[in-house]
C-alpha cells in the first residue's frame, strides 16, 4: 500500500447538511469519489444536485454555519482536510488546490490588471522577487496561449474577451502547479468554439502538470470531450460512477439513462415540409445598428452593427433555426421581426402586410399573429400576476371577453400539459420548465401564425429541455405553427429545425436544410462551429426511457 | 426520482400569511407595529378619552404631571391639558404624515415612472426639474411655500408633500429603468398592451415594495417637518400639534420642562415606529428572502 502514491483527492461518505426548510435535509449524502494524479473526473448533475457545494466543501468555502459538512472524510494527498484551521486552508488554497470559476468576469477583480491578479497569487504563496514574479506570470500567460502576453499582463479584465478571461483564470489557478484543480462549469458561459479551445487547454496543461482535475458540469457533451471518469449526482446522491465509456455508452442507473436519453442527438429530423407551402413571414434587407451613446467627454464611439442586410423566408408549418454565437445578432433578429426593437432598414412581411411600416394601431392588431417565447422563464412572466391572468392577458387586450379568455387560458394549460390547478398560482411557485410551458401557453393564447422563440430552452436542465422541445414540436405539428427558433445550441437546432440560418457578426454565412448544413457545411465558419460541438464524436446511445 | 416537470409543487399559504410570517421574524419591526398601533389608537380615541377642545383651559397653569388627576400629564402655561394635546396632536401628526406622503408618492411615482420608462428627452426634462427641486434645501423650500400660501393646515400638508417628492421620484425612475428591460415587459408589449397599461399594471406593481418602504421614511420626515414648522410658530395655531406644544413649551423650558418633553417623546416614538415599520416591511417585501 505504501508504494502507490495516495490519490490526489479522496472523498469518503461525504455528507453536507442544508439548513432547515430546504427541500431536502442533505445537499450531499454519502458521496465517495477518488481522483488519481493526472486524471479528470467529471461530476455531472442537474441544477440543485449539489455538485457546486461539493467543490465548496473541498475548498472549505461553504456558507457556514447554514451549510456545512456533517460527516465523512475529505482527504487531499492522504491528508484529512476537515478540521483544518482557516490559516492552514488558506495556505492550501491557491497553492495546492486551485479553482476555476464559471464566470471569469465576476471571478476577476475589475479594478486590477490581469498581471496584478496573477502576481497576487505569487506574492501570497511564494518568496519570489518582483521581477521573477512578473517573468513567471508572463510565462504562464504564454502557456495558456494568450496572444501577446506582455500586453495582456497590463490589461484590465474588461479589455479582453470572455475566452481570454477564462484563459487568465486558468493561468492564475495553474501558476503554482497545484496538485488538484477544481473547475466549476468553466466553459458554460462561453461560446462553443471558445469552449472547445478552453477544454483542450485544460486537458493539455493538466497532462503537463500531472494534476488531478475535478470537473463540474451539467453538459454530457463536455463530459464526452474531456472526462476520464464520470460521477453522476442526483439530488445529492451518487447514482452512478465509472469510466467515461461505461457511463456514457452503457449507463445502468435509470436516472443516468434518462439524462443521457435527453441529450439531443446531432441527427436532424426527417424533412417533411413541402417547399410550396405559403410564406408566412418574410424579412428583406434588415439592418440594425446600435449607436453607442458616449458620455459628455468620452467623444463619439463607433456604432455597432448588429444585423446587416438580413433576408429570410419562413413557410407555413416550418421551423427555421437561427444559429450563431453570442454577438452574431441572432437575438436582435428575433426582436426586429416582432418589432420590439425598431429596425433601421428593410421590411418584415407577415402574411403580406409589412410589420415594420405599420402604424401603432395596425401594429397592435398585427401582433396577435406573431407571438414570442422568451429565453428566461423567470424574467418573462410578471411575478405579480396569476398564471391565468398572464395567459388571458393577450386575448383580453385584443377584445375577448375576460371571463371567456380565462376559461380558454385554463384549456391552454392542459394543452401545455400543466394541471388546471396551476391557473391561480403565481409564477414563482413553478419550476423553470413549468414556467416555460406557461410562456408557451401565453404565446398560443392569441392563436398566432408565427411563434418566435428566443433561446427558449437554454435556461433549462437537459431533461426538462427535452420535454419542452418535444412539447414545442408537438404543438407545431398539431396547430400547424411556423416557428422562428433562435438558439446557440446546435444540438437543439438539429432536433427541431427544418432549415437553419447560420449567422456570424450580423450576417448570414450559410443557409439551407438542417440535414444538409450539418452533413456538409460549406462556409468555414459553419464548419468550425460544427466541429466545436462538445462530444460531437459521441452519439448518445438510443435508450428506451420514458422521459415524460 | 421523477423527471417529469409537469407536477406542481403543493400550494403556498396565501400571501398575507407569508407576509406576516416574514414580518414577525424581525422583533424590532413588531415593536414598531405596536407603537404605531398605539399612536393610531390615540388619534382615534382622542375625542373619547379626553373629550373637549385640547386648546381649552383645563386647570391651573403649569400644573406638574401626576398631581391633579383631571390633568394627569399636567398643564402648560395657559392651563391647557398636555395629555389632551398629545392625543389630539397624534391625530394631526398622522393626518399630515399620511396625506403629505400620499402627495409626495403620487407626484414621485408619476414623474419617476415617465422618466424611467420613456428615457430620452422625457427623462432629461423631468430629471432636470427634479434636480432643480433637490438643489433647494427641503426646509427652506418648505418655509418659502408656507410663507407664500399661509399656514393653514391644508397648505402645510400640501407643502410638505411638494418638498418630499424628489427622492421617491429618483427611486421610482431607477426601478423603472431596470424593470423596463425585463423580458416580461417585452412580453406585454408583444401582446399589444398599451404603454399606460405597461407602466401602471405591469411595471408599477413590481416597483412598489421599495416605494412602500420609503413611504414610511417620508411619513416620519413629514411629521418632523410639521413639528419643526410649528416650533418656528409657523404651524396652524387652530390645532394642537406636537410641534406647537414644543414651540410653546420652549418659553417655560427651565421651570416646566415637561411641557416640551412630553410631546417630544411622542414625536420620537412615532418617528421610531415608522422607521421600524419600514425596516420590517423591507424584510417582508424583499422577494429574495425565503421563509
Amino acid at each position: 500500500m505504501t508504494k502507490t502514491p495516495p490519490p490526489v483527492l479522496e472523498l469518503c461518505n461525504l455528507e453536507i447538511s442544508l439548513p432547515k426548510g430546504a427541500d431536502r435535509p442533505y445537499a450531499l449524502e454519502g458521496l465517495d469519489l477518488i481522483i488519481e494524479p493526472g486524471e479528470i473526473v467529471c461530476l455531472v448533475g442537474e441544477s440543485g444536485s449539489g455538485k457546486s457545494l461539493c467543490a465548496g466543501a473541498i475548498m472549505g468555502l461553504l456558507p457556514e454555519p447554514h451549510v456545512r459538512v456533517t460527516g465523512g472524510a475529505i482527504r487531499f494527498l492522504g491528508e484529512e482536510l476537515r478540521g483544518k484551521t482557516d490559516a492552514e486552508m488558506r495556505n492550501l488554497r491557491g497553492a495546492d488546490i486551485s479553482m476555476i470559476f464559471q464566470e471569469p468576469m465576476t471571478a476577476l477583480n475589475p479594478q486590477k490588471t490581469v498581471g496584478w491578479q496573477i502576481d497576487e497569487v505569487l506574492r501570497l504563496h511564494t518568496k519570489l522577487g518582483k521581477a521573477d514574479r512578473k517573468a513567471r506570470a508572463i510565462e504562464m500567460l504564454e502557456r495558456v496561449h494568450i496572444t501577446d502576453p506582455a500586453s495582456a499582463y497590463n490589461a484590465y479584465p474588461h479589455q479582453i474577451s470572455g475566452g481570454q478571461r477564462q484563459r487568465v483564470m486558468i493561468a492564475m489557478s495553474l501558476v503554482l502547479s497545484p496538485k488538484l484543480i477544481i473547475a466549476d462549469e468553466p466553459t458554460t458561459a462561453l461560446d462553443v468554439t471558445t469552449q472547445l479551445q478552453i477544454l483542450k487547454l485544460i486537458r493539455e496543461l493538466q497532462e503537463e502538470e500531472g494534476a488531478g482535475v475535478l470537473f463540474i458540469t451539467h453538459d454530457f457533451g463536455v463530459v464526452a470531450e474531456i472526462a476520464d471518469k464520470v460521477a453522476v449526482l442526483c439530488r445529492g446522491e451518487l447514482v452512478e460512477s465509472g469510466t467515461t465509456d461505461q457511463v456514457l455508452n452503457h449507463p445502468q442507473h435509470p436516472y443516468t439513462r434518462a439524462l443521457i436519453g435527453a441529450v439531443p442527438a446531432l441527427t436532424p429530423p426527417p424533412l417533411k415540409i413541402a417547399s410550396d407551402a405559403p410564406v408566412v413571414l418574410k424579412g428583406t434587407g434588415l439592418k440594425k445598428t446600435f449607436a453607442a451613446r458616449g458620455g459628455m467627454f468620452a467623444g463619439k464611439r463607433k456604432a455597432v452593427t448588429a444585423v446587416k442586410d438580413l433576408s429570410f423566408e419562413l413557410r407555413q408549418g416550418e421551423t427555421l433555426g437561427v444559429v450563431g454565437e453570442s454577438g452574431s445578432g441572432k437575438t436582435t433578429v428575433s426582436r426586429i421581426v416582432t418589432r420590439l426593437l425598431e429596425c433601421d432598414q428593410g421590411s418584415v412581411e407577415l402574411d403580406g402586410s409589412d410589420l415594420l411600416a405599420a402604424t401603432p394601431k395596425e401594429l397592435r392588431a398585427l401582433r396577435q399573429h406573431i407571438q414570442m417565447v422568451f429565453q428566461d422563464p423567470m424574467a418573462s412572466l410578471n411575478p405579480r400576476k396569476r398564471v391565468v391572468d398572464l395567459i388571458a392577458q393577450g386575448p383580453i387586450v385584443h377584445g375577448t371577453d375576460p371571463a371567456q379568455a380565462r376559461e380558454e387560458a385554463k384549456k391552454l394549460l392542459e394543452l401545455v400539459e400543466l394541471s388546471p390547478a396551476a391557473a391561480n398560482r403565481f409564477p414563482h411557485e413553478f419550476s423553470g420548465g413549468q414556467r416555460q410551458r406557461i410562456g408557451i401557453a401565453r404565446a398560443l393564447a392569441l392563436e398566432p401564425k408565427v411563434i418566435v422563440a428566443d433561446e427558449p430552452v437554454s435556461a433549462l436542465d437537459v431533461s426538462v429541455q427535452a420535454q419542452v422541445l418535444k412539447l414545442l414540436a408537438d404543438l407545431r405539428d398539431r396547430l400547424n405553427l411556423s416557428l422562428l427558433f433562435v438558439t446557440h445550441d446546435l444540438r437543439v437546432a438539429a432536433q427541431l429545425c427544418d432549415r437553419v440560418i447560420v449567422m456570424q457578426k450580423g450576417e448570414i454565412v450559410e443557409t439551407g436544410l438542417t440535414a444538409e448544413v450539418f452533413a456538409n457545411p460549406q462556409h468555414p465558419y459553419t464548419q468550425n462551429l460544427l466541429s466545436s460541438i462538445p462530444g460531437r464524436d459521441w452519439t448518445p446511445p438510443s435508450l428506451h426511457v420514458d422521459v415524460a | 426520482m421523477t423527471l417529469a416537470d409537469t407536477e406542481i409543487a403543493p400550494p403556498e399559504p396565501p400571501r398575507y400569511v407569508m407576509f406576516w410570517r416574514r414580518y414577525k421574524r424581525n422583533r424590532a419591526a413588531v415593536l414598531g407595529l405596536v407603537l404605531f398601533a398605539v399612536v393610531v389608537l390615540m388619534a382615534l380615541s382622542a375625542g373619547l378619552i379626553e373629550p373637549g377642545d385640547p386648546l381649552r383651559r383645563a386647570g391651573d397653569p403649569l400644573t406638574p404631571p401626576f398631581v391633579n388627576w383631571a390633568t394627569p400629564l399636567g398643564t402648560d402655561q395657559l392651563g391647557r391639558d398636555v395629555l389632551a394635546g398629545v392625543f389630539y396632536g397624534a391625530r394631526i401628526s398622522l393626518l399630515i404624515g399620511v396625506v403629505a406622503t400620499l402627495v409626495a408618492i403620487v407626484i414621485g411615482v408619476v414623474i419617476g415612472a415617465l422618466a424611467g420608462y420613456f428615457g430620452g428627452w422625457v427623462d432629461d426634462v423631468l430629471m432636470r426639474i427634479t434636480e432643480a427641486f433637490q438643489t433647494i434645501p427641503n426646509f427652506v423650500l418648505l418655509l418659502t411655500l408656507v410663507a407664500i400660501m399661509g399656514s393653514k393646515i391644508e397648505w402645510i400638508t400640501l407643502a410638505i408633500g411638494i418638498v418630499s417628492w424628489t427622492a421617491p421620484a429618483r427611486m421610482v425612475r431607477a426601478e423603472f429603468m431596470s424593470l423596463r428591460n425585463r423580458e416580461f415587459v417585452d412580453a406585454a408589449r408583444n401582446l399589444g398592451v398599451s404603454n399606460t397599461s405597461i407602466i401602471f399594471r405591469e411595471i408599477l406593481p413590481n416597483a412598489m415594495p421599495p416605494i412602500v418602504v420609503y413611504a414610511s421614511v417620508i411619513m416620519a420626515l413629514s411629521i418632523l417637518m410639521e413639528s419643526a414648522l410649528a416650533f418656528l410658530a409657523l404651524g396652524d395655531p387652530n390645532y394642537a400639534s406636537w410641534g406647537n406644544m414644543i414651540g410653546q413649551g420652549r418659553a417655560v423650558l427651565r421651570s416646566a420642562p415637561y411641557c416640551a418633553v412630553i410631546p417630544g417623546i411622542a414625536i420620537i416614538l412615532t418617528v421610531l415606529s415608522f422607521s421600524l415599520l419600514g425596516e420590517g416591511l423591507n424584510d417582508a417585501l424583499n422577494p429574495r428572502q425565503k421563509k
